[in-house]
Parts: C-alpha cells; structure tokens; sequence
C-alpha cells in the first residue's frame, strides 16, 4: 500500500475543487467531516486516505493526491458512504469520478490491477454485446500476472470448468453493431 | 402471471445453477418468464468506474426493449438490477440517452427477483408448492449491496435489514437466524483484482454467519455466492480458521423445497456441496 502524500502546506485551490464538484454533480464543499462514511466503509483497512480525509482533500483542492491515492480503487462500490451521508453527498459516486478521471489521465497507481480489470471487462462487453467471463478472466489474468498469473489461476478455471460453469464459446447477440455505437459515442 | 425478465451475463456461466433454479421456481410456480429479446450486457462496476454516460446508455437500450413489452421486469442479479435501475431513474426523469429513442414510458415496473418473488407470489402460493419443508435448516440470509443501496435507486424501504428472503426460507420452513451483515459487502471484483482485500471481508461474513449459528448462507446474488463459494480454502489459509460453509441461492433452496428433481444438478456445480449437510439434515 502507497501512503497518499500531503503536501506540508497546503494552498486551497478553490477551482480544482469545483472541477470535481462539476464532474460529480456532487456538493463536496457541504462536508462537515461527520465520519459517517469512513465509520461505515468496509474497505478501510486497505485505504491509505480514509473517506471522509478524502473528501477534505477535495475540498482543499488537493485533486492530484487524491487521484494517486489507493483509496479510489479500493473502495469497492457497495454505496454504503451515499446511502448514510447526512449532507447527502454521493461518496460512491465521487469515488467513481475519480477512478474515471483517473483512467483518462492515464495516472500511475499502484493499484493497477483494478484499472486493467475494468478494461478487459469492458473490451469483452464492447466485442460480443455481452461479457464472455472465461475471455474477460484470461485477458484481465494475463496482462495482470503474465503467464505465471495464468498459471496460477488454471487450476480455479480447470474446477470451474468441471463444474460446467465457463460458457466455451461467447453469446454474440444480435444488436452487437449498437453496443458498438454506444461505445463508440459515449467516448469523451 | 406474465413477466419480463433480463439475467444478465454470469447467468449464462459462473452462476448457471442460478439460471437453472431461477427457471425451474418459476415453472413451478407458473410465473411465465419473458426474455428481454437480444439483452446486452448491463455494463456492471467497469462501466460506472470508466465514464458515466456509457454506464446509463448499456442499461437503458434493454429497458427501450422492456417498455415496449411493458411487462413487469424481474432480474436476479443485484449488480444487473441497480445498473437498471439507475438508467431507469434517469429516463423517468426525463434525460436523454445517448442511443434511447424519446418517448420512455415506464409503464412497468422493476424488481429483484426476491423482492418479486415475495411482494407479488407471496406466503401463500408459495406454502402451496412446499413438499418437503426445509426443517432444521439453520440459515442466515445474505442480500449483499446492491438490492437495497442506495435507497434513492433501490427504493428499499430498509437498507440494512431486508427482509423479502428471511420471509421466503421461512415459509420453506428453513430455521433463519437474525444477524447485522445482511447487506454488507462481499468484496465484489476485489476477488480478483486485489484478493487478499476481498478474502478478509468475505472472512469476516463467515464468522458473523456461525456466530449466529447458521450452517449456510442463502444469496440472491451471482457475485456474492460465487465469491463466498469459490475461495474458502484460500480464506481459511489467510485467516488461519476452516471455513466450509455452504452458499446457496435461495432459488435453489426453493426448488429444494418444492421437490424440484434438477436440484441435484445444481448443487454439484458448487465449490463447497451443500449435499452433505441438506443429507444430514434429511433434506436431500
């Protein structure tokens, strides 16, 4: 795990703040640091920047920190920051932005394992109109692990493959060209 | 009754007994499944975490499909279901889709199949299909994320204590225990993209499930029970304890009840066989 670095002073850049509070449509400045969120998180045992210290890093401007930081691949989505936020910020949803500001910008992480996954996800997604999970599993384990990754995962595949729960050949539905076009005009 | 119905990808593979079971209840209990004609992928967690209006635009091409069948929509999966629903909250409210025609008119109405399966099947056609009643069957009933958060999604009426599948195994006649991790996270792609993370949440879930004296663990999710069900001897390792929990969906556990003759079938596709204990509890 990396730990987020602070910078020793710290200059509030007011406009980095309101460009993630544009992005994620969200009112980050309402944060009065209550904690709910980090009290509720299940994941903050691996993050190096809580939530709550998230949002004040956002607050404060300190976006490059924020999109170096573990935290927004560690967070695991499960919504339980939104649902409980008394200023009703979505937190999940923050994370979100941030993990896809993160990918357009192409920032290094040390959690490169989530991003590549995403992406093996979506490329499947985008070729059949549906996800092949066997294809989307060996891509994402070969460019994560290498061959000794793969390796390493053969004998889960082989238990599943037993146990009739890996589809050989992909579903390629009908409608492909569409899903194409929508990845193709929801590229920004 | 006439439905629509939209399983999603891992129905077709890593959750196949899901699919089978799903199919198998509804038979029985003459809930006639109409398949979205030609669904596409909902876009899961890889969608949202990469750019948001691709994220709405992969849900919403399958609801112009539901709309125009304008049959009542059933998934079964929760990631499917909130993915949905959020392109269905946002064409409701009128915004434009990339790749959505105008003229939504949500004439339908989209639910978990568990939610389904007790707000609108409910106690009594579902006592009248029981042949063999789940006795002694200690379970605890675990919904994951995704089916009641968050709330201005889901509409759930209690996020952290559902209740539509403790209602259900209860009317199986099965021995459900009270516990506080119903909706707590299982770790979703974490299992594969940062294990050790994902083991010890899914470590801790197992323990509050046998300090309730559960024997199993029921699901309503192709993520959680391929999760809790794939790895136990991996989290047993890193956790230095023998985890050997069966994690069953609750659609199999109502074939079960009812008698279905492929539930065999299903349960030999689990990691941890659920047979030895449904055996000694004189269930199978």
């Amino acid at each position: 795990m990396t730990v987020a670095k602070v910078p020793e002073k710290i200059v509030p850049k007011p406009s980095l703040r309101k460009k993630i509070e544009d992005l994620s449509r969200q009112k980050i400045s309402a944060c009065f640091q209550c904690e709910k969120c980090t009290n509720g998180c299940p994941v903050t045992f691996a993050m190096d920047v809580v939530p709550h210290r998230l949002m004040r890093f956002l607050q404060l401007g300190l976006l490059d920190e924020a999109l170096h930081s573990d935290t927004i691949w560690v967070c695991a989505s499960c919504e339980t920051c939104s649902t409980r936020c008394p200023n009703d910020i979505d937190i999940a949803h923050v994370m979100d932005t941030l993990r896809q500001l993160a990918q357009r910008e192409g920032i290094k992480t040390t959690q490169k394992n989530a991003p590549i996954f995403h992406s093996a996800f979506l490329s499947s997604l985008r070729r059949h109109g549906r996800v092949h999970e066997p294809e989307m599993a060996v891509v994402y384990t070969l460019k994560s692990g290498g061959l000794s990754g793969l390796r390493k995962q053969a004998d889960t595949g082989l238990a599943m493959f037993k146990r009739g729960k890996i589809k050989l050949l992909p579903s390629r539905v009908k409608s492909r060209r569409q899903v194409k076009n929508i990845f193709k005009s929801t590229k920004r | 009754m006439e439905v629509s119905y939209y399983p999603g990808c891992s129905l077709e593979g890593v959750a196949r007994e899901y699919g089978e079971s799903v199919a198998a209840v509804s038979r029985i209990l003459g809930i006639d499944l109409k398949e979205l004609d030609d669904w596409t992928c909902c876009g899961a967690a890889s969608a949202h975490a990469t750019n948001d209006t691709l994220a709405l635009a992969l849900p919403a091409r399958n609801l112009e499909t539901a709309d125009k069948m304008g049959l009542d929509l059933v998934v079964p999966c929760a990631a499917c279901y909130s993915r949905l629903k959020h392109a269905d909250k946002a064409l409701r409210s009128g915004a434009q889709i990339e790749g959505v025609a105008d003229g939504y008119k949500g004439d339908f109405s989209i639910k978990h199949f568990v939610d389904f399966i007790w707000e609108k099947i409910g106690e009594k056609a579902i006592l009248e299909k029981v042949k063999k009643p789940l006795k002694g069957l200690k379970a605890v009933c675990y919904y994951g994320c995704l089916i009641t958060r968050p709330p201005k999604i889901t509409d759930a009426a209690d996020t952290d204590n559902p209740e539509a599948m403790d209602n259900i195994l209860q009317v199986l006649g099965a021995e459900v225990k009270n516990w506080s991790y119903k909706t707590d996270c299982c770790g979703a792609e974490h299992v594969l993209t940062m294990p050790e993370v994902a083991w010890r949440m899914i470590g801790k879930l197992f323990d509050m499930a046998e300090e309730a004296g559960a024997e199993a663990i029921a699901v309503a999710c192709p993520m959680c029970q391929s999760n809790l069900d794939t790895h136990q001897r991996e989290i047993s390792a890193q956790a230095g304890k023998n985890y050997n929990v069966p994690v069953i969906y609750f659609t199999e556990l109502m074939g079960l009840a009812f008698g279905a003759p492929e539930a065999n079938k299903w349960f030999a596709r689990h990691f941890v066989d659920p047979r030895p204990l449904l055996r000694e509890k004189g269930l199978f």
